[in-house]
């Protein structure tokens, strides 16, 4: 049996950074991933991020994911990667298989689940075609894996991730033919739809993809126009001619392990479900066991980072680490660059949403 | 500066087309006023939302463009500040901003824009113009193509074109790949 | 050519060690470390599997281990999940009918 004091399990934004605050203020971390490198969803993220200097605003992702693993490195945090989390025990044993063909079981005092969100689909005929995926799908083969999934892309989804990586799939060679968006506005921010825009890429709000065709892979898409009661209009089908639907229809939390772990949950569909209730140290209903970033509510890297750290922060002072007034002074930090993060227009829904969670 | 103007421009050509109108942009704060025409280069901030994000304050070395707090307001061009050196273009990280100076030539305006698609132009090579529709708009020669690491792989290309067309051209069109 | 040679940010594409793997007996060359479904889909190679119920064709959904759309036979197994397994030198895949099987029962 592993013995530690503060595991973290998911090693993306959120993860990586609860773990280097754990170790900054001196306990022993553990750090485990099931995929065989760190930095979860952060690497394909090659544009540069918003925010202020302190969000690191201006830095492509890839460089801040890189900056976070130097660091975890530095501070000599112990990384078990191709590591899976299966079961946790009462006490905050974690029953882990590494490679497929090794256990271990890991006796830890505080557990932080950083384990993310996965992508919603949408159905439709034929979107069991190859060449539907999810729009996070086709980044990972570009950005990760440097391979275009096909020439001619249709988006569904206007929010960010569809608009970022409609951007991307540009940039990797591919053609945009569309961007779809069911609802009668586009979603994301202005100047990332300005961008491709100006690149030449169309816009159809108030309309969706209602079939994908194609014999052994997509060879067309069809769009039809939907009313103000979203259901698609007769007479107003379009067809696309592409080899790739991008599916960009929001993400759900990956939260199996804290419904294992006996976590209470709250359904807050602003922020992709089903959320493991947290309070403002990031403390799920268990003692001992923390939440931060994308399983805690959909949002972005940069306020999975921050969860992270308030996370790592009030881990590591229930252990003794820092003192009150320490820990009230940086959980203050994180928490007024977290609402920095959640401010304008765009940050108003999602912060209203966290704050649901905190009155759950 | 009156506060309402560093709010949203509400508007309908950007969440329906994907691109402000002119009349949308020219309400926001980091538009220049109507005498960008006689002042040389100056910086276009085409940021007509509340995000929270500020590189470009940080960014100026002359202090020309305000965000102050909280980071979502809509950052404001001092045009008299403004030397026009650039250094906004890589640094926004929504690309949405570029250089415009109507005094470059007598007959032609030179535009200088962020760019992140290969292939990249060459100096004296002609290019498609574009407007923020991505629509061709007419010729332009590429003047400089600025690769500087400190702009962190954003290319930022100047191209100079006929400045008939001063308003509408935002960009080049992305060349076609060998 | 479905490989990114030349990208704005991440660059060109630094020479890599090749390996050899199979699909379906045909030889493919594959950049050592890389994902089983990148190296096939840099080959052109978009269907992995065939449904049990109406033998439809798979490909990859999700790219990141969740979904199992992916899965196909490697190395005699079936189900694995080519997404996030990295290609080996001598690796064998084989595009999965339906459920697989591991062997029989005798």
């Amino acid at each position: 049996m592993t013995r530690t004091e503060i595991l973290v399990i998911g090693a993306g934004p959120a993860g990586l950074s609860a773990a280097i605050e754990s170790a900054r203020a001196g306990a022993r971390v553990l750090l485990i991933d099931e995929n065989a490198a760190p930095g979860g969803q952060l690497f394909k993220q090659i544009h540069k991020f918003f925010g202020s200097r302190e969000h690191r605003a201006g830095t492509r992702g890839l460089d801040i994911g890189t900056q976070l693993l130097a660091e975890t490195r530095e501070l000599g945090i112990g990384v078990m990667l191709s590591t899976e989390a299966c079961a946790i025990y009462p006490g905050h044993e974690v029953w882990t298989v590494c490679e497929g063909k090794k256990s271990a079981l890991i006796k830890t005092d505080c557990l932080i689940i950083a384990t993310g969100a996965s992508e919603n689909a949408v159905s439709f005929p034929g979107w069991t075609l190859p060449g539907v995926m999810g729009a996070g799908a086709a980044q990972t083969m570009i950005n990760i894996n440097r391979v275009l999934p096909g020439r001619h892309v249709l988006m569904l989804g206007s929010g960010n991730v569809g608009l970022i990586v409609s951007y991307q799939l540009l940039q990797a060679g591919a053609e945009v033919e569309a961007v779809v968006e069911a609802a009668p506005e586009i979603g994301g921010y202005g100047v990332h739809s300005a961008k491709i825009r100006r690149a030449g890429v169309p816009f159809y709000t108030s309309h969706t993809v209602v079939e994908a065709r194609g014999r052994e892979h997509v060879e067309e898409a069809v769009v039809a126009a939907l009313d103000s009661n979203w259901r698609p209009l007769a007479d107003s089908e379009q067809v696309f001619a592409v080899d790739t639907i991008c599916l960009a229809t929001g993400l759900t939390p990956l939260a199996e392990l804290a419904w294992l772990a006996g976590c209470r949950f709250t359904y807050i569909p602003a922020l992709g479900g089903h959320i493991p209730w947290h309070d403002k140290t990031m403390q799920s209903s268990i003692p001992g066991l923390y939440v931060a970033g994308d399983i805690a509510g959909v949002e972005e890297a940069s306020t999975a980072m921050e969860e992270g750290r308030l996370a790592g922060i009030n881990a590591a002072a229930s252990l003794g680490y820092y003192a009150t007034e320490r820990r009230e002074e940086l959980s203050e930090q994180v928490r007024q660059r977290l609402a920095a993060l959640r401010s304008g227009p765009f940050g108003d829904g999602r912060r209203s949403a966290k704050e649901e969670i905190l009155n759950a | 500066m009156p506060e309402q103007q560093r709010r949203s421009v509400d508007t309908l050509s950007l969440k329906k087309s994907g691109t402000p109108s002119l009349k949308e942009l020219k309400s926001t704060p980091g538009f220049p006023p109507g005498k960008i025409l006689e002042m040389g280069p100056l910086a276009v901030i085409e940021c007509v939302q509340e995000i929270p994000c500020n590189p470009c304050e940080t960014a100026c070395p002359q202090g020309a463009i305000e965000v102050g707090s909280p980071i979502t307001r809509l950052p404001v061009l001092k045009a008299e500040d403004c030397v026009g050196c650039g250094l906004c273009v890589a640094a926004c990280p929504g690309l949405a901003i570029y250089i415009k100076d109507y005094t470059y030539e007598p007959e032609r305006a030179l535009i200088t824009f962020p760019f992140e698609y290969l292939p990249l132009p060459g100096k004296g090579e002609t290019v498609t113009m574009v407007n923020r529709l991505g629509e061709p708009v007419c010729p332009g020669e590429i003047v400089r193509v600025n690769r500087s690491r400190r702009n962190d792989r954003t290319t930022v290309i100047s191209a100079a074109f006929d400045k008939r067309y001063f308003h509408e051209v935002v960009g080049m069109a992305r060349m076609r790949r060998q | 050519m479905w490989r990114i040679e030349h990208h704005p940010i991440l660059g060109d594409l630094k020479k890599q060690k090749k390996v050899l793997i199979t699909l379906d007996g045909e030889q493919i060359e594959a950049c050592e470390g890389e994902m089983v479904a990148a190296a096939l889909m840099a080959d052109g190679h978009r269907i992995l599997r065939w449904t049990k119920k109406n033998d439809e064709p798979r490909g990859i959904f999700c790219a990141i281990g969740r979904c199992t759309d992916c899965v196909m036979i490697v190395n005699g197994v079936p189900n694995v999940r080519t997404c996030v397994t990295p290609v080996e030198d001598g690796m064998v895949i084989e595009t999965q009918k339906g459920i697989g099987s591991w062997g029989k029962i005798e």
